[in-house]
């Protein structure tokens, strides 16, 4: 039978844990409650009264065709810049972890953007790609109209996906590159003895074994792209949700309507519903994804 | 000893001096907030405001925050103000005049100044400025500050080669002198961005045609928008036309320059846009370029109408404490007096609010010289014809998404994926569910 410690202080133990309580509370829980009361109500935004609608707010959500655009937008996005991060970090950690020159440098060189905050980042890509006045300008002297995401909706989604990416691969970077070097050098040693290549190694050895810190990668990175600051930033300073609303992402539909729409129970509605799907969606990635994981 | 050094010496101990004399005053000075939201240069000449006023007297000091952007200025003293920490003064744009109207969380301008020994005359204020920040029945309610109106910048220089002096008076006009540009070689011989206040708002009240029913929404929170229905939509179809044979040019920050600096610049040779980028455009355009404003064009044939007001108002805050209110009084009736009105224009291109004000500039020939002549179109435009139900301004509530959703329309528009109709109609639809969502979460109230 199995020996337990236990420590028998009860009082004691929730006295220390109180504190960290307390600022969920207040940080988590105390809004997310006021949300959900003002997400059932229509909010004067002033204050000075609100009365009871029921689901109403939800129904005009729900009903309203261009949510359900921002709903699609929300998760092309959030798919595409996941995977683009994902694989594009899987490339350069494969690299660097086989030694190759200069891979010392590139290993904390591929770390910096995610260090640049996000409305930067945004700055710099705007600079880079405006189609009349960037760096790849040039592109519509070749061919007029090539390029402009401030009319193209799938290019201004594409610029977005792009820069979430750009700043994403750091991370991810990081945590695979770090994955791949606790693979005991003894398997890779043995496979190559055997005759196994390097891309054989990489098939066979390397990615089953990085499955759990890929499946990791995943939840946050999926998770961050529906509900993060970053997503946020990129689309406040890239597109403001344009054009003709092709980026306008839930998180960032939340933040317009509310704030300066000045609709704050629609806003609350609609963050109450995407609560829900960000759950949902991490959900089915532990129910169904995870069983392909292999953890050792 | 050489004189530079002495001058820095008095300097010095006049600094010294006056830091003594002041430090013992300052102390038992008055303060009270003033939030704003103009940023850049412009804020910049808000905090030389506060400045001013702060050196005038002894009494008051006034603390001036800037909060980056007009929306921004409105977010923040709404959660200021149900946290019971709001500033005495904040400065609303127009989209969220109604929302404040209806709260009662300010304190009206005319009741300010007469419990504080103000004499104030009211009716000095332009009407055009004066009714889109007053109740229905003509009170005002808060201050108008910074007032513009849209005008139509055109560039002389590129007017020259084509062997025209005079900007275009009506549309059809803009057409032939933009077909004109365009055979000459400019690319941009107007830039247009998504700005929904030039082409529907200031179009449709020159034009005087309704933006919504219940005279734009005055008469009652039962209005609904019509913008769908009015010369507006041929406008746009206009604008369509020309934009898809390459004679207008969509401008927009997103696209790499907005209106204003692609006509600074000399990308674009005409645009339209805000008097107050009159000053913008004078520094930062070379200076050997030679442009001007000229009043909106009209389409032929219309009976042209009183432009609107655009910018914001200075309103006051309930809540506070005396001491506050009668800073804020002193600060108001500070910037209303002609010398600071005249100082506010000279440094902006916003122009002056009150008859008063303006004749007294136009007697100085303020007028009369180069980096400030043609301003005074500006007022010519907003005071063409005396305010009708129908220009006296837009009053509609959740202005701000019914904006949005006529940008939208106008970026679905321009990128080819809906017609002109379609789109404008479902934009009404959509603007027509937000004023009933507006009306039900004031139900109860009525307009004043």
């Amino acid at each position: 039978m199995e020996k337990r410690a236990v420590f028998r202080a009860g009082s004691l133990a929730y006295l220390l844990i109180l504190p960290q309580l307390l600022l969920v509370f207040v940080f988590f829980y105390w809004p997310t409650g006021a949300a959900l009361y003002w997400a059932f109500t229509l909010e004067m935004p002033w204050g000075g009264g609100n009365q009871w609608v029921g689901l109403e707010n939800f129904t005009a959500v729900l009903k309203d065709g261009k949510y359900w655009s921002s709903v699609v937008a929300s998760c092309v996005f959030a798919f595409a810049a996941t995977a683009l991060a994902l694989a594009q970090a899987l490339v350069l950690a494969l690299f660097v972890d086989r030694q190759l020159r200069g891979s010392r440098g590139f290993r904390s060189f591929y770390v910096w953007p995610y260090a640049v905050a996000a409305p930067a980042v945004s700055l710099a890509f705007r600079f880079i790609f405006a189609p009349e006045t960037g760096l790849v300008a040039f592109v519509n002297q070749w061919w007029p109209g090539l390029w402009n995401p401030s009319i193209n909706g799938a290019q201004a989604m594409a610029l977005v996906v792009l820069c979430f990416a750009w700043k994403w691969i750091g991370y991810n970077f990081i945590f695979l590159l770090a994955a791949l070097q606790s693979i005991p050098r003894a398997l890779m040693e043995a496979s190559a003895m055997d005759g196994a290549g390097p891309l054989r190694r990489m098939l066979d050895i390397q990615l089953p074994l990085l499955t759990p810190t890929f499946f990791f990668l995943l939840v946050i990175n999926l998770t961050e792209s529906f509900v993060g600051p970053d997503s946020f930033g990129i689309v406040d300073i890239l597109t403001e949700g344009g054009p003709a609303n092709a980026t306008n992402l839930l998180v960032y539909k939340i933040y317009s309507d509310g704030f300066k729409g000045l609709d704050y129970s629609g806003a609350a509605a609609q963050s109450i519903i995407l609560m829900l799907l960000v759950m949902v969606l991490t959900f089915i990635q532990f129910r169904w994804v995870e069983r392909r994981v292999h953890y050792k | 000893m050489s004189f530079v050094s002495k001058l820095q010496m008095s300097a010095a101990a006049g600094a010294l001096v006056a830091a003594f004399a002041v430090s013992p005053a300052a102390a038992e000075r008055a303060r009270f907030e003033f939030w704003y939201g103009l940023t850049g240069d412009l804020g910049e000449r808000v905090q030389e405001t506060c400045k001013r006023f702060n050196d005038s007297q002894q009494e008051f000091e006034a603390v001036c925050v800037g909060q980056g952007g007009y929306p921004n200025a409105v977010q923040n003293a709404i959660a200021a103000y149900r946290a019971g920490k709001q500033p005495t003064i904040v400065q609303v744009y127009d989209g969220g005049t109604l929302d404040l109207m209806l709260s009662g969380a300010y304190v009206p301008a005319r009741k300010l100044m007469a419990d504080n020994g103000y004499e104030v005359k009211w009716d000095d204020y332009f009407s055009g400025i004066a009714n889109y920040y007053a109740t229905a029945k003509g009170e005002l309610l808060s201050f108008p500050y910074n007032s513009s109106t849209a005008m139509l910048y055109w560039n002389r220089d590129a007017f020259a080669k084509i062997g025209r002096d005079k900007a275009p008076a009506t549309w059809e006009e803009v057409e032939e002198v933009a077909r004109e540009l365009k055979k000459a070689g400019y690319e941009c011989p107007l830039g247009f961005n998504f700005d929904t206040w030039q082409i529907l708002e200031q179009f449709s009240a020159i034009h005087g045609e309704p933006i919504a029913t219940k005279n734009n929404g005055y008469d009652g929170l039962d209005a609904e928008v019509v913008f769908n229905k009015t010369k507006f939509v041929d406008h746009v179809k206009f604008f369509k036309r020309m934009a898809d044979e390459g004679v207008f040019t969509v401008r927009t920050k997103e696209a790499g320059m907005d209106i204003v600096p692609s006509f600074a610049s000399g990308a674009c040779q005409m645009i339209q846009t805000s008097i107050a980028d009159h000053g913008t455009i004078g520094k930062t355009a070379a200076a050997d370029m030679k442009w001007d404003v000229a009043m909106l064009p009209v389409w032929n044939g219309t009976e042209r109408k009183n432009s609107l007001v655009g910018g914001a108002s200075l309103w006051v805050l309930a809540g506070k404490s005396e001491p506050e209110y009668k800073g804020a009084a002193a600060f108001l009736k500070f910037i209303g007096t002609p010398e600071s009105a005249e100082w506010w224009s000279t440094v902006t291109g916003y122009i002056p609010v009150t008859n008063s004000g303006f004749e007294a500039m136009k007697a100085k020939g303020f007028y009369d010289k180069a980096p400030y002549k043609g301003r005074e179109l500006a007022i010519e435009s907003l005071t063409f014809t005396p305010t009708t139900p129908i220009t006296r301004g837009i009053r509609l509530g959740g202005f701000m998404q019914i904006r949005k959703e006529v940008t939208d329309a106008l970026q679905g528009i321009f990128a080819g994926k809906v017609g002109v109709e379609e789109a404008l109609n479902e934009a009404a639809e959509r603007s027509n569910a937000v004023l009933r969502r507006f009306e039900k979460t004031y139900a109860g109230k009525s307009l004043l």
